[in-house]
C-alpha cells in the first residue's frame, strides 16, 4: 500500500469516526457541526484552549515514543502508565532529597532519576522477555498496579506532607518548576522537550546503525540473527529507552505541571500512548502530532460540554472509533506474511504496511 | 471469637468482591483458549453493566435486567471478534479501541436512560439466598452460603466451562485452534466458527461481572464502574494457567485480598493495607516467571489466523 492511498484512508477513517460521533450529537439534541466547532477551535486556535491541549499532549506524546520504540523492536511496552509512576516516583524522591541546587542542575538530574526510575521497572520485562521468553505484554501490565501501589504507598507513608488531608507530597522547590511556554497559561515546556526527543529518535531510527538494529529485529528476527545482531541486547536497549522516555513523563507531570506527587497522578496517559504510537503508525517525527490530536480531543471534550452542553462521553466514543477506522483502514485486504510477525505477537499491524510496501513497489 | 467474626467477614467480602472478577476471567480464559486475546472486557464489564441496569430500571425485573446485561456482552464479544478476526486488527490495539468506545458509549447511553440525575437511578437487584443446612454452618454459612443467585451461578458455570473446555469434543477443538489454527483448519475443525462462539461467550462472561456489580452490589449504573476489574482478570487469567477452575480460584484470592486490605485500612492503619493489593499481582509475576507462560498459554493466542498464508 503506498503512502497515499493510506493517507486517503485515515482520512476517510477520521471523517468516518466524527460523523458518528456527530450522529450521536444530534441524537443528543444538539447540532453537531456547532459541536465540533467549538471543540476544534477551543482546543486548537484558542489561546486558553491550546494551552489546555500542550499541557496534556505532553505526557501523551513521551508515553507514546514509549511505544514506539520497543515496538519497533517488536516489543509491545504496555507498562507505561508503570514506569510513569515509578518515574514520577524517583523524580520527586530526588526534587525533594536535594532542594537546593541551581535549576540548571537540578531539571537535568531530575529527569535523569525519572529516566533511571522508568528503564529499571522496564528492565524486568525486559529481562524476562530477551532471556527467559516471558511474554512482555502480560508482565508490563501486572507491573502498572504494582507501580501505581507503590505510588499510593509513597504519598499516604514516607512521602506524606505534614497536615495534608489527603495523600500527596511536599512541594519541589520552585526552582525546579519547568518554564511556561505561554505567559500566564499552565503550558509548560514538556511539549518543547518530547518534541526534540521525538526528532532524536526519528535520526536515531533512520540513519544510524544502532537505530536500524531495532527495525531489523522487530521486522524479521532471523534475518536479524543472520546478521549478526544481538537479538537479546536489542530489546533490551529498546526496552530500556522506552522506560526511561516514560519515567520522564512522570516527571514532567511532577514538575511541570502539580509541582507534588499525588496518588493516581497520571491518568491513564501511559494507555493513551499505545494509542499515540499507533495512529502515528509507529513512526516518532509522527506522533507529536497525533498526540497533539488526542490531547485537542480530550480537551476540548469538556469545553465543548460547558458551551454547547453536548456530553463530553461522546468524544471518547469518537477516540475509541477513531482507532478502530484507522486499524481497520490501514490493514490491508490480505495479511502478509505472519513468519515475519510471529514474534511480534501482535497481529502484526505495524509491520505489515511496510512490509507490504515493498512488495507491491 | 472476634478473629472468627473477622474471618467470616473477610471471607464474605471475597464472594463478593472476587465474583464480578472471576465472572471476567473465565470470559478471558476461553477467549484465549480460542487463540485471541480479549484486552476488551474492563469495557464488557461496563456494556453488561449497563444492560443489567437499564434492563432492570424499564421493566422492574432483576431477571431480565440480567438477560439485557448478556445480550449487551454478546453483541460486544460479536464486535470484537469482528475486528480480531475478520479485519485481523492486532487484538491489542482491537481491545484497547473497544474500552475506550464502551466506556464513552455506556457513560452517553447512561445519562439518555437514567437522565441528569446525580448518583443514577436505584434499580432492583438481586437479594441473598440462603441455602439451607450449610447457611447454618458457623463462619462458612453466613459468608459463603448466604451470597447472592449470581454468586451460586458463578460456581456452576465454572464447572460447566471447566467440563466444556476440557471434557467435550467441541472443548478439544476449540483448543486445537488456540494452539495451531492451521492445523485445526485441516482437520476440518469450523475455525472461525469457533473463535466467534468463543469471543461472544467471553463477551456475555464479561457482562456477567458487569451485572453482578449492579444487581447485586450497588443497586446502580456509575461510569467507569469496572474500574480495572476487566484488566486483573487478565491477571487471573494468567494466575490460573489458562484454566476454567484455576481462573476462578485466582480471581477469589484477588478478592481475598481486596477484601482482607479492606479490613486492615480500619483495624490496624500502621500496615501499608496496598501490601495487599500489589500481593495478587506480585504472585502472578512469580507464577509467570517460574512456572513459565509458554507451558501453558494457548500457542497461538494473539495470532491471526489467515487461511491464504503458510
Amino acid at each position: 500500500m503506498n503512502s497515499l492511498v493510506m493517507q486517503r484512508r485515515v482520512a476517510v477513517a477520521l471523517l468516518l469516526a466524527l460523523t458518528v460521533g456527530g450522529f450521536l450529537i444530534l441524537f443528543d439534541g444538539h447540532n453537531p457541526f456547532a459541536a465540533y466547532k467549538v471543540l476544534f477551535f477551543e482546543s486548537f486556535l484558542n489561546y486558553w484552549g491550546f494551552s489546555n491541549t500542550l499541557v496534556k499532549a505532553s505526557p501523551m506524546l513521551l508515553a507514546g515514543l514509549a511505544v514506539i520504540i520497543p515496538m519497533r523492536a517488536g516489543v509491545f511496552n504496555i507498562g507505561g502508565e508503570g514506569q510513569i509512576y515509578i518515574g514520577g516516583l524517583f523524580g520527586t524522591v530526588f526534587a525533594l532529597a536535594a532542594p537546593d541546587l541551581p535549576a540548571v542542575l537540578g531539571v537535568p538530574l531530575i529527569f535523569l532519576a525519572a529516566a533511571i526510575g522508568g528503564a529499571l521497572w522496564a528492565a524486568i520485562p525486559a529481562y524476562l522477555k530477551a532471556y527467559r521468553g516471558t511474554n512482555e505484554v502480560i508482565v508490563t501490565l501486572l507491573m502498572n498496579f504494582v507501580a501505581i501501589h507503590i505510588v499510593s504507598y509513597a504519598v499516604a507513608g514516607p512521602l506524606l506532607a505534614e497536615g495534608a488531608p489527603y495523600p500527596y507530597s511536599k512541594e519541589v522547590a520552585e526552582a525546579y518548576r519547568l518554564p511556561i511556554v505561554m505567559p500566564r497559561s499552565d503550558a509548560h515546556a514538556g511539549f518543547v522537550f518530547g518534541l526534540s526527543l521525538a526528532l532524536i529518535l526519528y535520526f536515531w531510527l533512520r540513519f544510524t546503525p544502532s537505530g536500524f538494529q531495532l527495525d531489523l529485529v522487530g521486522r524479521n528476527a532471523r534475518a536479524a540473527a543472520y546478521a549478526g545482531v544481538d537479538q537479546k541486547k536489542t530489546i533490551i536497549r529498546a526496552m530500556l529507552i522506552g522506560g526511561s522516555l516514560a519515567g520522564m513523563a512522570g516527571a514532567i507531570e511532577v514538575i511541570g505541571l502539580k509541582y507534588r506527587l499525588f496518588h493516581l497522578f497520571s491518568d491513564g496517559y501511559g494507555y493513551d500512548g499505545i494509542v499515540v504510537a499507533f495512529l502515528a503508525a509507529l513512526n516518532p517525527i509522527v506522533a507529536p502530532l497525533t498526540a497533539l490530536f488526542l490531547a485537542g480531543l480530550s480537551a476540548g471534550a469538556g469545553t465543548m460540554q460547558r458551551a454547547i452542553g453536548v456530553d463530553s462521553s461522546v468524544i471518547e466514543v469518537v477516540e475509541g472509533l477513531v482507532v478502530v477506522f484507522v486499524a481497520a483502514a490501514l490493514v490491508a485486504p490480505r495479511s502478509s506474511s505472519k513468519s515475519i510477525l510471529k514474534n511480534l505477537l501482535i497481529g502484526g499491524l505495524f509491520g505489515r504496511q511496510k512490509h507490504s510496501k515493498k512488495k507491491e513497489a | 471469637m472476634v478473629d472468627l467474626v473477622l474471618l467470616g467477614d473477610v471471607l464474605a467480602g471475597t464472594a463478593r468482591l472476587g465474583t464480578p472478577i472471576a465472572f471476567a476471567a473465565l470470559g478471558g480464559v476461553i477467549a484465549e483458549r480460542s487463540g485471541l486475546y480479549n484486552i476488551g472486557l474492563e469495557g464488557q464489564i461496563l456494556a453488561g453493566a449497563l444492560g443489567a441496569a437499564a434492563g432492570s430500571f424499564a421493566t422492574g425485573s432483576a431477571l431480565i435486567g440480567l438477560g439485557c446485561g448478556v445480550i449487551c456482552g454478546l453483541v460486544s464479544g460479536l464486535f470484537l471478534g469482528y475486528m480480531s478476526i475478520r479485519l485481523r486488527i492486532n487484538q491489542l490495539v482491537g481491545g484497547i479501541a473497544l474500552n475506550l468506545l464502551l466506556a464513552g458509549l455506556t457513560a452517553f447511553l447512561s445519562r439518555q436512560i437514567f437522565g441528569a440525575q446525580a448518583g443514577g437511578a436505584r434499580v432492583e437487584g438481586f437479594t441473598q439466598v440462603r441455602i439451607p443446612l450449610l447457611s447454618d454452618i458457623p463462619v462458612l454459612g453466613p459468608s459463603l452460603f448466604s451470597q447472592d443467585p449470581l454468586f451460586y451461578l458463578l460456581i456452576g458455570i465454572a464447572v460447566l466451562a471447566w467440563y466444556w473446555l476440557m471434557k467435550s469434543h467441541k472443548g478439544l477443538d476449540l483448543r486445537a485452534v488456540g494452539e495451531n489454527p492451521k492445523a485445526a483448519d485441516l482437520a476440518g475443525v469450523p475455525v472461525f466458527r469457533l473463535q466467534y462462539l468463543a469471543i461472544s461467550i467471553s463477551g456475555a462472561l464479561a457482562a456477567l461481572a458487569g451485572a453482578h456489580l449492579v444487581l447485586s452490589q450497588v443497586y446502580v449504573f456509575a461510569e467507569g464502574m469496572s474500574a480495572g476489574k476487566g484488566f486483573i482478570a487478565l491477571a487471573a487469567i494468567i494466575l490460573g494457567r489458562w484454566s476454567p477452575i484455576g481462573a476462578v480460584c485466582a480471581a477469589l484470592f484477588f478478592g481475598f485480598c481486596d477484601a482482607a486490605q479492606f479490613k486492615l485500612q480500619f483495624s490496624s492503619p500502621e500496615v501499608p493495607y496496598q501490601l495487599f493489593l500489589i500481593l495478587p499481582y506480585i504472585a502472578s509475576l512469580i507464577a509467570l516467571v517460574i512456572l513459565g507462560a509458554k507451558a501453558s498459554a494457548p500457542a497461538s493466542v494473539g495470532l491471526p489466523y489467515d487461511r491464504e498464508h503458510r
